[in-house]
C-alpha cells in the first residue's frame, strides 16, 4: 500500500501505543466497577481513576477534587453551559457571553437555552479570529453569569488571550468556561493563573481515546448536574465509570506533558515549513487564522477560485487526509460559521482546506503534500469558470 | 459516498475547457453556494458539434457537468433541451441526496447555454419559449 499522509489531527489523532497498552489492562484483567469497594477488583479501578484524576489534574493545574470525567469535550461544553444556566434559573442571571467562531457544542447549547429565556451575546472576532477585549468588557451586564470562549479555534487554529479574558471575568464576578479541547498538549493550561472556572477537556485530540474527556470545575463554582443517576464522579456525573477510557485519558495527558515543550516546537518549526511552502508555491492563497497566536498543528488556508471538496477527493487519491470548510463537506448549506466570522467571502470560505500535522508528520511529508496541493489547485482552476477576483466576488 | 461513475467523471472530466466563438454559452450557480457552471456550445445545423465546460464546485458538481456534455454531444438541440436532471443522475449511478443540487445545476446550465444560442440567433426552440434565466440575486442556496 503507498503511503498515507494523516493530516487532520484536529478531526482525531492515532491512539497511542503506551495509552491501548495501559487500556487493555482494564478490559478483562482490572474489569471491576470502581463502585465496587468491598472488594479488590472493585478497589483496583478506583485506584486508577484517583491517579488518572491526579494526573489530569495536575497537567492544568488544577486539584485532582476538580476534575470530572466526562464523554468527551461535548459533554463538557453542555455540561458547563446548562449546569451553569440552570444554576442560575430565577436568580436574576440569565445572560451568557460567547463568540462567534465557538464549536457547535457551545453555540448550539446557547441556542437551545435561549428558549428558556437564556439571552446570548456572540463576540466578533476580527479576520486573524481574535476577540475584541473591549466589546467583552461592554457586553457584560449584571444578569451576565457565563463567558464561555475557546482557548483554541479547532479550524483556524487561533488562540486567544485566555488569561486577559480570565482577568476581566474575575474583576467583573462572571464565571469563566473554557473549551480546551484543541488546546489541550498544544498550550500551556493553567487554570489558576488563567482564571478559569470551568474547562472542557478531551482525549482524543492528543492521542487518547475517542469518548472520554473531562471538566475542570473550580471549587466552589455553582452548577447543576447534566447527567443524574447514581453517585458517581462525587455525585456529580452520574453513570458506571468507563474505568479503561479514564486510564487511558490519562496516559496520553501524562505523555504529552511529559516532552511538552519539544513537541510543540517540532510542531511549530514544521507548520511554519508548511505556511511558507504553500505561500511560495500556490498563488492567490489567504491564510486563516493567527499568522502566530494558532496551535502549533494547524496549517489553513483558502485556495481562490476552486473548491474544498474537490481538493480533498483529489487529496485523497494520493494518500492525504484533510479537511475543508466548504459546506459542501458539511452537509449544510452554508460554509464554516468560523470563516464567514473572520470576514472571508462564501466564495473564498468554500475554497479552504484544513491541513493539523502530528507527531508523526515528517518535513518530506510536508514537501510532498505542498507539491501535490500545488498541482491539485493548478488543476481545478484550470476547469473553474472563476479566474479572478472580478468572477468570484461579483453579485 | 460517491459511485464509481462519479468518481470516474470527477477524475477524468470530459469536455473540460473553454471554447472560442462559441454559439451559446450559459453560466449558472454562484459563488455563495458553491458551485458555478458554464457551458460552451458549438451549434451547426441545429446539431451540437461541440460542447466544453468549465465548473468551480465539488465533485459531484464536476462529474454533473462532466456527464452533462457526455449526454448532449452530437444531439440535436431539441434533443439537448429536454435532457433533465434525473437523467444526468442516473448516468452517474445516482449521487447522495444532498447532492442532487448539482445535477439540477447541469441541466440548468445546458438549457441556459441553449436559451443564449436561441437569443444569439432568433431561433426558437421547443421548450424554452418561457425560459428565464435566473437571476444571480434570487438564487438560494440548494
Amino acid at each position: 500500500m503507498s503511503k498515507k499522509f494523516y493530516l487532520d489531527n484536529a478531526a482525531t489523532t492515532r491512539v497511542k501505543k503506551e495509552v491501548i497498552d495501559e487500556m487493555l489492562k482494564y478490559f478483562d484483567e482490572k474489569y471491576g466497577n470502581p463502585s465496587s469497594q468491598l472488594y479488590e477488583l472493585g478497589r483496583r479501578s478506583k485506584e486508577a481513576i484517583d491517579n488518572a484524576r491526579k494526573i489530569v489534574a495536575d497537567f492544568i493545574n488544577a486539584d485532582e477534587k476538580e476534575i470530572y470525567f466526562t464523554a468527551g469535550g461535548s459533554e463538557s461544553d453542555n455540561w458547563a453551559l446548562k449546569g451553569v444556566a440552570f444554576a442560575n434559573f430565577n436568580k436574576g442571571k440569565n445572560h451568557i457571553i460567547t463568540t462567534k467562531i465557538e464549536h457547535h457544542a457551545v453555540l448550539h447549547t446557547c441556542e437551545y437555552l435561549e428558549k428558556f429565556g437564556v439571552k446570548t451575546t456572540y463576540l466578533d472576532v476580527d479576520k486573524y479570529g481574535m476577540i475584541d477585549l473591549e466589546q467583552l468588557k461592554e457586553a457584560i451586564t449584571p444578569e451576565t453569569m457565563l463567558i464561555s470562549i475557546m482557548f483554541a479555534n479547532n479550524e483556524i487554529g487561533t488562540i486567544q488571550p485566555i488569561e486577559q479574558i480570565g482577568e476581566i471575568a474575575k474583576e467583573h464576578g462572571v464565571l469563566l468556561h473554557v473549551d480546551a479541547v484543541q488546546a489541550m498538549g498544544a498550550v500551556k493550561i493553567d487554570v489558576k493563573k488563567q482564571h478559569i472556572d470551568l474547562l472542557s477537556m478531551s482525549a482524543h485530540k492528543l492521542g487518547g481515546p475517542k469518548g472520554i474527556g473531562g471538566m475542570f470545575i473550580r471549587k466552589g463554582v455553582k452548577i447543576d448536574n447534566l447527567i443524574h443517576g447514581g453517585g458517581q464522579e462525587r455525585g456529580k456525573r452520574a453513570g458506571t465509570e468507563g474505568v479503561q477510557n479514564i486510564v487511558g485519558f490519562a496516559k496520553a495527558v501524562e505523555l504529552a506533558s511529559k516532552d511538552f515543550d519539544a513537541h510543540v516546537k517540532k510542531l511549530t518549526s514544521l507548520r511554519n515549513k508548511f505556511i511558507e511552502g504553500i505561500k511560495n508555491n500556490i498563488p492567490d492563497v489567504i491564510l486563516n487564522g493567527h499568522p502566530t497566536m494558532r496551535l502549533p498543528n494547524n496549517v489553513n488556508f483558502s485556495y481562490k477560485y476552486v473548491e474544498g471538496e474537490s481538493i480533498l477527493l483529489l487529496l485523497d487519491m494520493d494518500g492525504i487526509s484533510a479537511s475543508s470548510g466548504s459546506a459542501c463537506t458539511s452537509g449544510s448549506l452554508d460554509p464554516s460559521h468560523v470563516l464567514l466570522a473572520t470576514g472571508l467571502d462564501h466564495g473564498t470560505a468554500h475554497g479552504s482546506i484544513r491541513f493539523t500535522i502530528g507527531e508523526e508528520t515528517t518535513e518530506e511529508d510536508i514537501s510532498f503534500v505542498v507539491q501535490t496541493m500545488k498541482g491539485i489547485v493548478e488543476r481545478l482552476r484550470m476547469m473553474s469558470p472563476i479566474k479572478n477576483d472580478e468572477d468570484l466576488y461579483k453579485k | 459516498m460517491y459511485t464509481e461513475a462519479v468518481m470516474d467523471h470527477f477524475r477524468n472530466p470530459r469536455n473540460v475547457g473553454s471554447m472560442e466563438n462559441a454559439d451559446g454559452v450559459g453560466q449558472v450557480g454562484n459563488p455563495k453556494c458553491g458551485d458555478i457552471m458554464k457551458i460552451y456550445l458549438k451549434i451547426n445545423d441545429e446539431t451540437i458539434e461541440d460542447v466544453k465546460f468549465e465548473t468551480f464546485g465539488c465533485g459531484s458538481a464536476i462529474a454533473s457537468s462532466s456527464m452533462a456534455t457526455e449526454l448532449i454531444k452530437g444531439k440535436s438541440i431539441n434533443e439537448a433541451v429536454e435532457l433533465t436532471n434525473k437523467a444526468v443522475v442516473e448516468a452517474l449511478g445516482g449521487l447522495p441526496p444532498v447532492k442532487v443540487h448539482c445535477s439540477v445545476l447541469a441541466e440548468q446550465a445546458v438549457k441556459s447555454a441553449l436559451f443564449d444560442y436561441a437569443q444569439k440567433t432568433g431561433k426558437v426552440i421547443k421548450g424554452l419559449e418561457n425560459y428565464e434565466p435566473i437571476d444571480d440575486d434570487d438564487i438560494h442556496c440548494h
